[in-house]
């Protein structure tokens, strides 16, 4: 398990993710325009949700897609409850701050996804296509969790007007949904159009806009001295942990795919950093936003890409079979 | 040239509130605002840079010039915003020369 989880580490993606936190560490004055990567952060949302569409279009919309968006969700409103719990365990946060950060540990990461995508797709894994819209279907339900941790805690208070649309409408979620309608719209004949587009140079960009996340969490963990402690570091490592292991009891229950699998670990395993922050700022501003963005950009989105990724499909390979 | 006196209100405020605080201002009856990019800066909640923040995260500067009497509705207004929320409120003195804009 240790050799393949050291052969994953060698990928591309996970070095040139590497070389971008060493940049940071470092204090190189390497940088990626701003333009230049929601550009390709644009890219990729795209990408990813037209293949998972294509997929969907050739194996339909069944009972397995179902469940699987149902697990997800369920996943999504349940993992903030644990973080809550393990936060106030091994923090001294208060309930308000430790449900802002709940909320990110039940959303997801798109770009870990993309990452375990990439991953497995140089190691000619195939995962269920549907996984895009479960991923999609995870961003939001840890939001009214928190919200409501917060608010037993008294200190909460009632949305603001306006909250849901954005949260729902975040530009990210309306892209991936959107492309993975347009990919299940126009199955394989669309993907012949645009394949040159969206397949060959993916991996390619992923490796750029991977370079200038590590050089984005490289400054975050050097900002994390005098705002996180030990107990948080450590939760945020123990918690993506948690996460994997119960998106692989329900990848097992769904029976999914050895590709599928590693997906729902990873999704239940990451923390998201885009659409969770600017609800949590609006939702729940007593929480300080620098504790849960420092945790999930600086230490649990470093920890599942150069760790967690190649673990957990070493782990999966070991139960689901390769 | 004929200058007249108005005040000039800068606030800044987290760039998720941004919408809300607009829609606050054009609710007051502020005629007009420029929005602002902030590169970062150090407060209650530590040190922040703008470089490497995704999505719509960060700070704003919204900044409104306004005749001097009608400065206390629009700081109710924008207080009634910022007041929870991470944000700095400062008024100084402008001249300004056409009066009838603000």
């Amino acid at each position: 398990m240790l050799t393949l989880a050291g052969q994953n580490l060698l990928t591309p993606m996970i070095l040139s993710f590497a070389l971008g936190g060493l940049a940071a560490l470092v204090r190189s004055d390497l940088s990626v325009p701003e333009a230049a990567a929601k550009t390709m952060a644009l890219y990729l949302l795209f990408a990813i949700g037209f293949k998972g569409g294509v997929a969907v279009s050739k194996s339909g919309i069944d009972g397995q897609v179902l469940a699987a968006l149902a697990a997800g969700i369920a996943l999504s409103f349940v993992l903030p409850v644990v973080a809550f719990g393990l936060l106030r365990v091994m923090s001294r946060l208060s309930a308000v701050e430790a449900a802002a950060v709940a909320a990110h540990y039940g959303s997801i990461s798109i770009v870990t996804f993309a990452t375990a995508s990439g991953i497995l797709a140089l190691r000619g894994i195939e995962a269920e296509g549907y996984m895009v819209a479960v991923s999609a279907a995870m961003e939001s339900p840890a939001i009214i969790t928190a919200l409501w941790l917060a608010s037993r805690s008294g200190q909460g208070r009632r949305a603001e007007p306006g909250l849901w649309r954005e949260i729902l409408l975040n530009g990210s979620i309306v892209l991936l949904v959107g492309a993975f309608a347009i990919g299940m719209i126009t199955g394989p004949d669309g993907m012949a159009k645009v394949e040159a587009f969206v397949v060959a140079p993916w991996q390619g960009v992923l490796c750029l806009f991977l370079l200038d996340m590590g050089l984005v969490a490289g400054r975050g963990l050097r900002g994390a001295r005098g705002i996180i402690g030990a107990g948080l570091v450590a939760f945020g490592v123990v918690m993506p942990m948690i996460g994997a292991a119960a998106g692989l009891g329900a990848a097992l229950v769904l029976g999914l795919s050895l590709g599928g699998t590693v997906l729902m670990m990873v999704l239940a395993a990451s923390a998201s950093y885009i659409a969770v922050p600017a609800a949590m700022r609006v939702a729940l501003p007593e929480a300080n936003p620098s504790v849960a963005l420092t945790l999930s950009l600086g230490i649990t989105f470093p920890f599942n890409l150069v760790f967690g990724i190649p673990a957990y499909i070493a782990v999966a390979e070991a139960i689901v079979g390769g | 040239m004929q200058t007249y006196t108005a005040k000039r209100v800068e606030i800044l405020i987290e760039a998720p509130m941004e919408s809300r605080l607009t829609a606050a201002l054009t609710a007051a009856g502020v005629k007009g605002f420029s929005v602002l990019p902030v590169l970062g800066g150090a407060g209650q909640s530590g040190r922040w840079s703008a470089e490497g923040q995704i999505g719509r995260a960060g700070m704003v500067a919204v900044i409104c010039l306004i005749a001097p009497e009608r400065l206390e509705v629009l700081l109710d207004a924008a207080f009634g915003v910022v007041e929870r929320h991470i944000g700095l409120i400062n008024v100084t003195d402008a001249q300004v020369i056409r009066k009838a804009r603000f």
